[in-house]
């Protein structure tokens, strides 16, 4: 805490009031908390103050007579004389207005943003009536694009500042700026420069006029048509406050919400722009069973045919029925709900009596580990002046909107970042300490740090050891490397820092609900085990497993061994999502029966037997989890397509086919029961969920941490490179795909190769080369990249160029790769 | 001596737009060399003596006696230099100074003379600030128009360095300090103090809001930063070297020592000229024999700017005031960086007006939106009225944007025929800098004193009115 406390308050008189002022608010904002509400364009809570717009003029006395301040820019100070009606505050601000609006084209009628438009909105309760001026107005080209998702109508601008601000503080992209003076000062890019930025549908967002619009919004309709409710983002695990904006059933855009916790409002591109995936007319619409080229049903036959319910739900409980528990596997889930998560879990467990159950697809942490590590907030990571250890994948390229609070906190809040990574992050140029972590290495580099390593690795454990609380951002350095690996070197700061906690970096949408709903071998809903929890689930259970189950890929693998009889997919596309591709083809080819629960058809839908037609996070009630273990509400913004349905209510129906009932017919009902089972959610329910607002209910409770048993790491060979894979915001994934605005946004890849190392390869830099690993061997161009670590060999995954995903060997600790020019 | 190169008139061939005036010459002394700006010259004619004096002394003794000689700001505001050097916060380091030789009001020509006749005074001023005060950096900001001046900082520095005057160990000394030279590139904002931190940070030059930073407080880099006008710290060699009463006994009680004028416009003989504050009156300046010998061409006085284009006019009525900045803001304009223009009756108000007013709106950094929308629709108004297109209501119209920059009654000067007292200076400001409420002085100034003009081009009237009943 700082030096301030609850009692340091300032006093200041608004417009004859007395007002109580924390010590250090701006004039603006204690005015706003207490009522009286001062037109501004530039102020935003969120940026650094600019007093730009002049708007907040206000007649301020400090004791030298009343003059004009901009209330955005004077700190509250006690006796304060504040006038916000004054007759010169009036014209001052009538004054700005005018002056707003001369060279402001006024073309609210075709403009998107008119009816929300903070222009116009004050310039009736602020603003004079009519011009005066009868000039030519200043003139440029409109609009033009500042990248492909965002237009900039310089006409309409008012100079606020904050987009610019926004790219500049909290983006760190400064790809944006202000060019030329006086009346024809403009926002604009650098020539050839895009305004290519993770972050851009922000400031469309806090555009206070029509200046900047977003392409998936632009003349799709009028605020005053819109219903909006407030939603989470389940793209990723940041779990981002949104608000969902729709029209006759249709979302038409996705807004960030403020939330002191989590997003302050911020949200990636991919965040807010892939309501156009679940809006995609590709959507599933019916269920679909195997049948011929004429589009009749035909078990085993080569094409998916349209089929009702009735005989989709039915070939389901027919493949499942009577089959020994051990046999069956139930895959993937992250894209659900917390009660649709606990539904499937109930049918999996409480129902089948397979513990073969896993939210994640191989490219996660082992959930004993992750659970039972103390666990850390996102504010607690931000602690002004905390430190940071990123032991993770870059949050830029996965995690959005939780690199902007990390920046935050290491560029404006004093934290000390210190990256342990195989590659630079997003956040390298601002980390005080970055070290490159070859895959394989890690506990080893860590031990090092605390162990009177020197140079830059002892100051970065010194570093560590000195500063304030520490947070370790946990999640898989890279793709290509065993989980267990990164879980041990966690240990090992966990054994060496008193009172560290670990932010998980798991990235898929509700995969922490999933955890929290028992969707992972051993572990039962509530954060508890198979071993210590059963007897809770004696009363709403029929069944639960008797042994811990096989995960994800243990589960594929004794599939491609002809040991599974039936696999049910949730949202799972493993063909593309397991790291390991050649894995995933073959579980797919041995295994009985496939059940696929989705959204699109996928490459591993279209090899499904019996696919059920799921219902989009946009067209659902119910609840999420973020990787902090913060429960927040998922609200219904559009009709789902077709048939398509919740998934709890499909977990439902097949229960009933099955012959027995989950006993689940609402939310309610099942945090009812989720409450009864679960030793930590006791005071979670969708009211509770509801009035929780913008901040959601923080879930508290750890396991007993069970410690990664030991990973032998074979020595790195003299003429292999160790693989690295890792992942780039944008991808080939489905939702992307299915996105109009962010399909041609995925870089790509090639494999990255250490100057010198290509160099004693006797490589050229962007030849052709024979990559050969321990799946075979592909064939790719190879770049020379002074960011990529020596002795190893840089990927992303799931890209057109190279295909990681054929290279990795799910079963290997690291992977090593030979580069031979191609013939 | 160098008399032979002043030629008949007081011109300079050498130093163009110099005049000697016969008077003291503090700031001048070396202009009559041409070689005035190497160090060769500088030291056969006592440079760096004021250095050595320093060097010999405590550096709050020479803080003490820079405080003692009331040495006032140059740059316009006109604020003592040695208070404001103990504005920097207590133990906040590292400090730096900043030499603002951004020199670019309409009319002022004064500082360039100085960076380029006699770069090694203001180097030695630098390096004196720089011991008082402890610093170690100072960086010197030279409007980027300014070649000549660039080029003769840039060698006179490399000279100094040379010689062990700068640098590491001033000579021989334990005092070490840096001198940065950094152009400019080209915007009138930049001489604005809190803008020119911004360009020398790498940024877009617009105006930081004060407080809560005063670069005394929070400047360059976010340290705290000592902003001084480049005749500031030319001074401070003489002071050194002979003293604060040595000082003291020039110019005015509250203005000690001279000041370089700029006198500009219809006068015989246009010039910087080197003046005793408080002392000299404006009527002196225009007409006496030593200084602009009087209106060219046989002309009357029309009015004049006493400092720069961004101060109000002053008229036939206020010859008489000194040349001192008190004076000159009770009377309802300010004396600026020096800057004088003077026009004659031929002149026509409406351009004039408009001709300074473009320059605001060219010159608004965009940044405070009264400014950027106001100065440019102010300019358009004026032009309309100009090119005859006017409306009868465009005079309140003028006014009223005016209004909007800078509210309620603007500086203006007396208009004793017509009863009308002087606003004193300073404007109000609804923007972060003075530039916007800068365009409003010549507006209101024209249309108090000269409406008829308006009014004449308004009802296409074709002969422009010369001379108001109260010219001089």
């Amino acid at each position: 805490m700082s030096d301030e406390t609850v009692d340091d308050t300032v006093e200041i008189s608004v417009n004859g009031t007395e007002v109580t002022a924390q010590p250090g608010e701006l004039l603006i904002d204690a005015c706003e908390r207490t009522g009286t509400y001062i037109p501004r364009f530039c102020h935003h809570s969120r940026l650094d103050p600019v007093g730009m717009c002049r708007m907040c003029l206000v007649e301020v006395d400090t004791g030298r007579g009343p003059a004009l301040q901009p209330s955005c820019m004077i700190k509250c100070t006690p006796g304060m004389q504040v006038d916000t009606e004054s007759e010169r505050t009036r014209s001052a601000q009538n004054g700005v207005l005018e002056l707003l609006l001369v060279n402001h084209p006024l073309d609210c009628p075709v403009c998107d943003k008119g009816g929300e438009c903070p222009l116009q909105d004050q310039t009736m309760t602020y603003g004079p009536g009519e011009s005066r001026y009868v000039e030519e107005k200043r003139h440029f080209v409109k609009p033009i694009p500042v990248n492909t998702n965002v237009l900039l109508d310089r006409e309409r601008c008012v100079l606020c500042d904050r987009c610019t601000r926004f790219a500049d503080q909290v983006a760190g992209d400064r790809l944006i700026h202000f060019l030329d003076r006086g009346s024809r000062t403009q926002v604009n890019t650098f020539p050839g420069e895009p305004f290519s930025s993770y972050f851009s549908g922000n400031t469309v967002q806090i555009c206070p006029v029509g200046a900047l619009t977003a392409a998936p919004y632009r003349f799709r309709a009028r605020p005053w048509d819109l219903e909006e409710v407030g939603s989470t983002s389940v793209l990723d695990s940041v779990g981002s406050r949104i608000s969902v904006h729709s029209s006759r059933g249709r979302v038409l855009r996705f807004m960030g919400v403020d939330s002191d916790a989590v997003n302050w409002g911020w949200l990636s591109d991919r965040e807010r722009f892939v309501f156009e995936a679940y809006d995609s007319s590709d959507r599933l619409d019916g269920p679909l069973l195997r049948g011929d080229d004429q589009g009749s049903r035909e078990p085993g036959g080569p094409e998916l045919v349209p089929a009702s319910w009735s005989d989709a739900l039915e070939a389901a409980a027919e493949a499942l029925t009577g089959t020994d528990p051990d046999r069956i596997a139930v895959i993937g889930g992250a894209r659900l709900t917390n009660e649709s998560q606990y539904a499937w879990t109930k049918l999996a467990k409480g129902v089948l009596g397979t513990d073969n159950v896993d939210a994640q697809l191989g490219d996660g942490l082992p959930a004993d580990v992750l659970l039972g590590l103390p666990r850390a907030t996102i504010n607690r990571a931000c602690t002004p002046g905390g430190t940071i250890v990123l032991l993770g994948p870059d949050p830029k390229e996965e995690l959005g909107s939780l690199y902007l609070r990390i920046r935050h906190a290491v560029v404006h809040d004093g934290a000390t970042l210190v990256e342990l990574t195989p590659q630079p992050t997003g956040l390298t140029d601002i980390a005080t300490h970055s070290i490159r972590v070859r895959p394989g290495e890690a506990a080893d580099v860590v031990r090092a740090m605390f162990e009177g390593g020197s140079g830059d690795l002892g100051s970065a454990g010194d570093a560590i050891s000195a500063a304030g609380p520490v947070t370790v951002l946990l999640g898989r350095t890279s793709l290509a490397e065993d989980a267990g690996l990164v879980a041990a070197a966690a240990v090992v700061i966990l054994d060496h820092i008193d009172d560290v906690r670990f932010l998980s970096l798991l990235r898929r949408g509700n995969v922490h609900g999933a955890l929290d709903m028992g969707m992972s071998p051993g572990l039962l809903p509530g954060r508890t085990t198979l071993e210590t929890g059963v007897d809770r689930f004696e009363d709403c259970w029929t069944v639960t497993p008797t042994s811990t189950g096989l995960g994800c890929v243990a589960a594929l693998e004794a599939a491609a061994a002809g040991d599974m009889d039936v696999l049910v997919l949730l949202g799972a596309d493993v063909l593309a999502d397991l790291p390991d591709h050649d894995l995933a083809r073959r579980a797919l080819d041995a295994v009985g029966t496939v059940v696929a629960v989705d959204l699109f058809i996928t490459p591993t839908v279209e090899r499904a037997d019996i696919v059920l037609p799921a219902a989009a996070p946009t067209e659902v009630d119910g609840s999420f989890t973020n990787l902090e273990g913060r429960i927040s509400a998922v609200a219904r913004g559009a009709s789902a397509p077709g048939t398509s349905r919740p998934d709890w209510m499909i977990a439902a129906e097949l229960a009933e086919r099955l012959g027995t009932s989950l006993g689940l017919t609402s939310l309610e009902g099942v945090w009812t029961e989720i409450a009864s089972v679960s030793p930590v959610h006791a005071d979670v329910n969708p009211e509770a969920i509801l009035s929780s607002g913008t901040e959601g209910i923080l879930v508290a409770g750890e396991l007993p941490l069970v410690r990664p048993e030991e990973t032998t790491v074979p020595a790195p060979g003299r003429s292999t490179l160790r693989l690295v894979v890792t992942r780039s915001m944008f991808d080939n994934g489905v939702l992307n795909g299915h996105s109009s605005s962010l399909a041609g946004l995925a870089p790509g890849t090639h494999i990255g190769v250490e100057p010198s190392d290509l160099k004693s390869l006797g490589l050229a830099d962007g030849s052709t080369v024979e990559i050969s690993g321990p799946r075979g061997t592909v064939t790719a161009e190879v770049v020379s990249s002074p960011r990529v670590t020596p002795g190893t060999a840089h990927v992303l995954f799931n890209q057109d160029g190279l295909d990681a995903g054929e290279l990795v060997d799910a079963s290997m600790a690291v992977i090593d790769v030979r580069l031979v020019r191609s013939r | 001596m160098a008399d032979a190169n002043q030629m008949a008139d007081g011109y300079v061939p050498h130093a163009p737009g110099y005049v000697v005036n016969g008077g003291p010459t503090l700031l001048t002394s070396r202009f009559l060399f041409e070689d005035s700006h190497t160090l060769e010259r500088s030291m056969q004619t006592g440079g760096y003596a004021g250095l050595r004096t320093a060097l010999s002394r405590a550096p709050a003794e020479v803080h003490d006696e820079v405080r003692q000689a009331t040495l006032l700001g140059r740059g316009g505001a006109g604020f003592p230099a040695g208070v404001k050097w103990g504005f920097c916060p207590e133990g906040v380091w590292p400090r730096y100074l900043v030499v603002n030789g951004d020199e670019s009001e309409p009319g002022t020509y004064k500082d360039r003379l100085l960076m380029e006749r006699d770069p090694h005074q203001l180097i030695e001023g630098c390096l004196i600030a720089c011991y008082a005060l402890g610093l170690s950096q100072c960086f010197l900001y030279v409007r980027g128009e300014m070649a000549l001046a660039q080029e003769r900082i840039a060698i006179a520095l490399n000279e100094a360095y040379e010689a062990g005057l700068v640098g590491a160990n001033v000579l021989g000394s334990d005092f070490s300090v840096d001198i940065i030279l950094h152009w400019g590139a080209g915007a009138y904002i930049v001489g604005e103090e809190t803008a020119l931190i911004e360009s020398l940070e790498g940024n877009r030059g617009m105006p930081r809001l004060k407080p809560p930073y005063f670069p005394a407080a929070i400047g360059l880099y976010g340290q705290p930063t000592i902003v001084n006008n480049v005749e500031t710290l030319s001074n401070l060699a003489w002071i050194m070297e002979n003293g604060a009463d040595a000082y003291k006994g020039y110019g005015s009680e509250a203005s000690p020592g001279t000041r370089l004028f700029a006198v500009s416009g219809h006068v015989v003989r246009p010039g910087v000229y080197e003046v005793e504050q408080g002392v000299t009156t404006f009527r002196d300046l225009f007409y006496g024999d030593d200084y602009c010998r009087g209106i060219s061409g046989g002309h009357e006085l029309k009015a004049f700017i006493p400092g720069g284009g961004s101060a109000p006019w002053f008229f036939g009525e206020h010859l008489d005031l000194p040349l001192e900045a008190r004076a000159v803001s009770e009377a309802g304009s300010m004396l600026g960086s020096g800057a004088i223009v003077v026009m004659d009756e031929t002149t026509d108000a409406v351009k004039a007006c408009l001709r300074l007013v473009r320059f605001y709106a060219n010159e608004s950094c965009g940044k405070c939106a009264p400014c950027r929308e106001g100065t440019s629709w102010e300019q358009k108004i004026l032009q309309r009225i100009h090119d005859g297109e006017g409306r009868p209501s465009d005079i309140d119209l003028l006014l009223s944007v005016g209004n909007h920059i800078s509210p309620g009654p603007y500086p203006v000067a007396s208009f004793d025929t017509e009863g009308l007292e002087a606003v004193p200076f300073p404007p109000s400001q609804t923007t972060i800098c003075p530039l916007g409420p800068s365009s409003v002085a010549p507006i209101t100034s024209a249309i108090r004193r000269f409406r008829h003009e308006f009014e004449a081009l308004i009802t296409r009237s074709d002969s422009i009115p010369v001379a108001s009943e109260a010219g001089a």
